[in-house]
Formats: structure tokens, C-alpha cells, sequence
């Protein structure tokens, strides 16, 4: 356990000198593309240093903001707060926040920056189709995320890396609608068409490559911990079958979320999905920032 | 002759720091577990304040059931008086039991089981029981580290120094968990 939150913190320093250098890289590439040089960095540096320091000190009230999460009293929804106490005390934390998510599809997520500062997330799916016992198998898994610290990561990558495929998204749209013909019109008092396009070349790649190095930072994190904080959480309970009652109730119920995001999707119990009723084709899978619930089912029934 | 006298003080050092860090460590642990402890204590004393509620609630629709009603009153009160780890453990064994008939009892009366009030005291009382037991589960974790640190050598030096001594687990009922059941 040491050893994971000592991971993740590492992790975490490591995601925020990389995305530093990764927001400095697409502000060079927009630099180049729109002919304004170096100011591109220089504003891009120092979006990178608020960014990072609002996703670690806010990143939280950001991810619940953007799943419309709602502060939840003990008088409104007792049984929820009895369980998420319950559980902090079995873990030596303090209680986290308890939010309920206003969706249909049974579905919980942790964010924070440590066991001091952390809510926990709830959808109104969840607390109508679980009872007790599978309550706290989900609740379980997530205060695992707590625990071990997953919550800082997960919640910088959402708010970084959202913020990034955010910004040049935006950049790309309106460079193809607006400035690539501005950006023509100056091309004839440049030092060559060649060497031009290829720099061009370079800080377009950059512009589309940005957000996959997102994507693949964030596949990193999340597999293997899933497994984990369902075997820790299921340690905490002390009773795995709770969750794998939970887990196989959530693998018939719709999965579909009006408040899913890309950015966000890592930090569920479950990967939400913005489709309907669809199956996971080889595209999401690809992508998934989940293992198959059917593998997670196995491995518990294994412990 | 000043090698020897560098290695003998490096020893001695290092033999120190040993200590401090050990000593520490069983302090440490120490008010981990009577934090723990507070937790228990916390619950504990949550449960007894529901009884005399949850035994009114119920008295308004099985006045006749007097045995249990005075039965857990009793209970609560030795409870309460409890002292000492294992004392206290046996106390609460015959609160829960007491409890738990006294829920059974209530299971027979259908106008009571849709009484709001009561399914409130119920959700309590069973929140509460089982913050007992993840209190209990934890002050039994710590309780362990400790005890294996108390014997383990050369830590069990420092232990016998500073009067650090194993301590008795909190052993109650676990209050039973029932099947996995769909009860909207």
C-alpha cells in the first residue's frame, strides 16, 4: 500500500512535468502556425502553471462540477452516509464528501487530492438497483481509490489532459475554418516554401498528437489499478461478494451517461458510455480505460 | 587506535538511532490504536443512544413484550458500565443478541415495519452496527502490527525498555450479513 501511494505520487509529478512540457510543445506549434513565434510558449507556459496548480487544488470541485454531482446531507440519504463513515473508519481515513450524480446508469467515482481532501460520487442509478451489501462493495473499491492516493492522479490527468485535448481541439477547429487563410497570405515573405512546410508539418503532427500522448498517458493508469482497488476494496468489506453481486447487476444495466466524458471516463466504477444500449466494439476496447467486467467478476471470485 | 574507537562510536550511533526511530514507531502505533479504540467507543455509545428510542417505537405496537424490553435495557446498562477490552466485548455480545431479537420481535408486527420512524431507527441501528464492526476490524489490524512488533527481534529490546506490552483484541459477534438479496 506504501508502495502504491509512493508510486502515485511520483506518477503525479512525473504527469505534471510531462504535460508541462507537452502544453509548452503545442504552444510552440501553435506558435508556428499562426507566425506569432515564441508568444505561443510563453502563453502556453503559462496556462500549463495555472492549469496545474487550479487541477491540484481544484481539479475535485471540477470533475463533480462536470458530472453534475450534488452534496448529498445524512438526513436526505442516511443509508449512503452510514456506509461511506463505515468505511472510512475500517480504512483509518477521514469521511469523504458524499455526492449523488444524477444519472440513471449505475455508476460511482472518487476524486481528490488525499484522504484529508476527497468526495466520493454516487449516481442516482446506483443507489436505486444496489442494496446494502453491494453499495458497499462499490463504496469499497472507491475508498481503495482514496487510500491509495489514485484519486490525485486520476483527477490532474482529467482536468490536464482534458484541458489539453481541450485547447487544441479548439486550435485545430479554428485554424481549419479561420486561420489557415491568413496564415497563406503571409507565406510569400517567408524564408521558403520548404522549409515553411515542414515546420508546418512538425507543428501540425504535434497538434494531432498531443491528444493521443493524453490518451495513452491515461490508459496507463487506470487497468491494473481497477483491479487492485476491487481486491482492496473487497479486503476492506470483507466480503467480495457484495461487489461481485454489484459488478454483474452494473454489466446488465444501461451504461449510458448524459454527463460522460473522455476527459472524466478513467475515474468511474464502471467506463461510461455515451452510446445507448451499444456493445463495446473493438474501437472501445482499444481505448477502454477499463478491464471487461467479466475479468473483474473472475478475478474476485478467485480471492 | 582511532579506527577502532571511529567504529566502536559509529556503532553505538547507529545502535541509538535504532532506538529513537523503534521507540517512535511503538508510540506511534500506540495512539493509532487508541484512536481506534475512540472509534469503537464513538459507535458504542451511538448504539446505546438509539436503544431507548428504538425500545419506545417498538412499545407502541407490542406493549406486551416486556421480557425483551427489560432484557436489552439491562443489556445497555452493563454495557455501559463495561470496563476493560474483553468485559466490554461480552457486554456488547449480549447487546447485539438483545437487539437482534428485538428487530425479530418487530419483523411480526407489519404496521410497525412501515412506521417511519422505526425504518429510520432501523437504518440507524444497522449503520451504526456495522461502523462497529469496520471500527472493530480496524482496532484489530493495528492491535496485530503491534503485537508482532512487540515480539519481533530487535524491536522487542526497545519494547521491554519503553513498557510496550501486546494488547487484547476486541473479539465481539460479527452482526450477520444476511445473503446477497435485492431489498428495495
Amino acid at each position: 500500500m506504501y508502495e502504491q501511494i509512493a508510486g502515485n505520487k511520483r506518477k503525479t509529478v512525473l504527469l505534471l512535468v510531462v504535460s508541462f512540457l507537452l502544453l509548452a510543445a503545442v504552444g510552440y506549434a501553435i506558435g508556428l502556425i499562426t507566425g506569432t513565434g515564441w508568444v505561443g510558449v510563453a502563453i502556453a507556459v503559462a496556462l500549463a502553471l495555472v492549469l496545474q496548480i487550479g487541477a491540484y487544488f481544484k481539479g475535485d470541485r471540477l470533475v463533480l462540477a462536470s458530472a453534475r454531482a450534488r452534496a448529498v446531507t445524512p438526513e436526505e440519504e442516511p443509508r449512503l452516509h452510514n456506509i461511506v463513515e463505515g468505511l472510512a473508519i475500517a480504512a483509518g481515513v477521514p469521511k469523504p464528501a458524499v455526492y449523488v450524480v444524477p444519472e440513471q446508469a449505475p455508476n460511482a467515482f472518487a476524486t481528490g487530492r488525499d484522504p484529508e481532501h476527497s468526495s466520493v460520487a454516487v449516481t442516482q442509478g446506483l443507489l436505486e438497483t444496489m442494496n446494502r451489501v453491494e453499495l458497499e462493495g462499490v463504496l469499497g473499491h472507491e475508498m481503495a481509490h482514496v487510500v491509495d492516493r489514485d484519486i490525485l492522479y486520476g483527477t490532474i490527468v482529467a482536468t490536464v489532459i482534458g484541458a489539453i485535448v481541450l485547447i487544441s481541439e479548439f486550435f485545430l477547429r479554428s485554424w481549419w475554418w479561420g486561420g489557415f487563410g491568413g496564415r497563406r497570405s503571409d507565406r510569400g515573405n517567408g524564408n521558403g516554401g520548404g522549409a515553411e512546410l515542414i515546420v508546418f508539418a512538425i507543428g501540425f503532427a504535434l497538434l494531432i498528437l498531443a491528444p493521443l500522448f493524453g490518451q495513452l498517458i491515461r490508459l496507463a493508469v487506470s487497468r491494473n489499478r481497477e483491479y487492485l482497488a476491487d481486491a482492496q476494496g473487497a479486503m476492506l468489506t470483507r466480503y467480495p461478494p457484495g461487489l461481485i453481486s454489484a459488478l454483474k447487476k452494473i454489466a446488465d444495466a444501461p451504461h449510458a451517461m448524459r454527463s460522460a466524458n473522455n476527459a472524466t471516463a478513467h475515474l468511474w466504477f464502471d467506463q461510461p458510455s455515451r452510446i445507448e444500449g451499444q456493445q463495446t466494439g473493438r474501437m472501445e476496447k482499444l481505448f477502454s480505460t477499463h478491464p471487461p467486467i467479466e475479468e473483474r467478476i473472475r478475478r474476485l471470485e478467485e480471492m | 587506535m582511532g579506527w577502532t574507537l571511529l567504529i566502536v562510536g559509529g556503532v553505538i550511533l547507529l545502535i541509538v538511532i535504532f532506538g529513537i526511530v523503534s521507540y517512535n514507531r511503538f508510540v506511534q502505533q500506540r495512539q493509532l490504536i487508541k484512536d481506534a479504540w475512540a472509534n469503537i467507543d464513538t459507535e458504542l455509545r451511538r448504539r446505546y443512544d438509539l436503544i431507548p428510542n428504538l425500545i419506545e417505537t417498538v412499545k407502541g405496537y407490542a406493549a406486551h413484550e416486556r421480557e425483551i424490553f427489560e432484557h436489552v435495557t439491562e443489556a445497555r446498562t452493563r454495557a455501559m458500565g463495561a470496563t476493560g477490552v474483553e468485559d466490554q466485548a461480552n457486554a456488547e455480545n449480549a447487546v447485539t443478541a438483545g437487539l437482534g431479537r428485538l428487530i425479530a420481535v418487530a419483523e411480526a408486527y407489519p404496521d410497525l415495519k412501515a412506521n417511519q420512524n422505526f425504518l429510520a431507527l432501523q437504518e440507524e441501528l444497522i449503520g451504526t452496527e456495522s461502523k462497529i464492526a469496520y471500527a472493530r476490524q480496524f482496532y484489530n489490524d493495528q492491535v496485530a502490527l503491534l503485537n508482532t512488533l512487540v515480539q519481533k527481534f530487535p524491536a522487542n529490546v526497545i519494547a521491554g525498555l519503553g513498557h510496550f506490552e501486546p494488547k487484547p483484541f476486541f473479539e465481539i459477534d460479527e452482526p450477520v450479513r444476511g445473503p446477497v438479496q435485492v431489498d428495495i
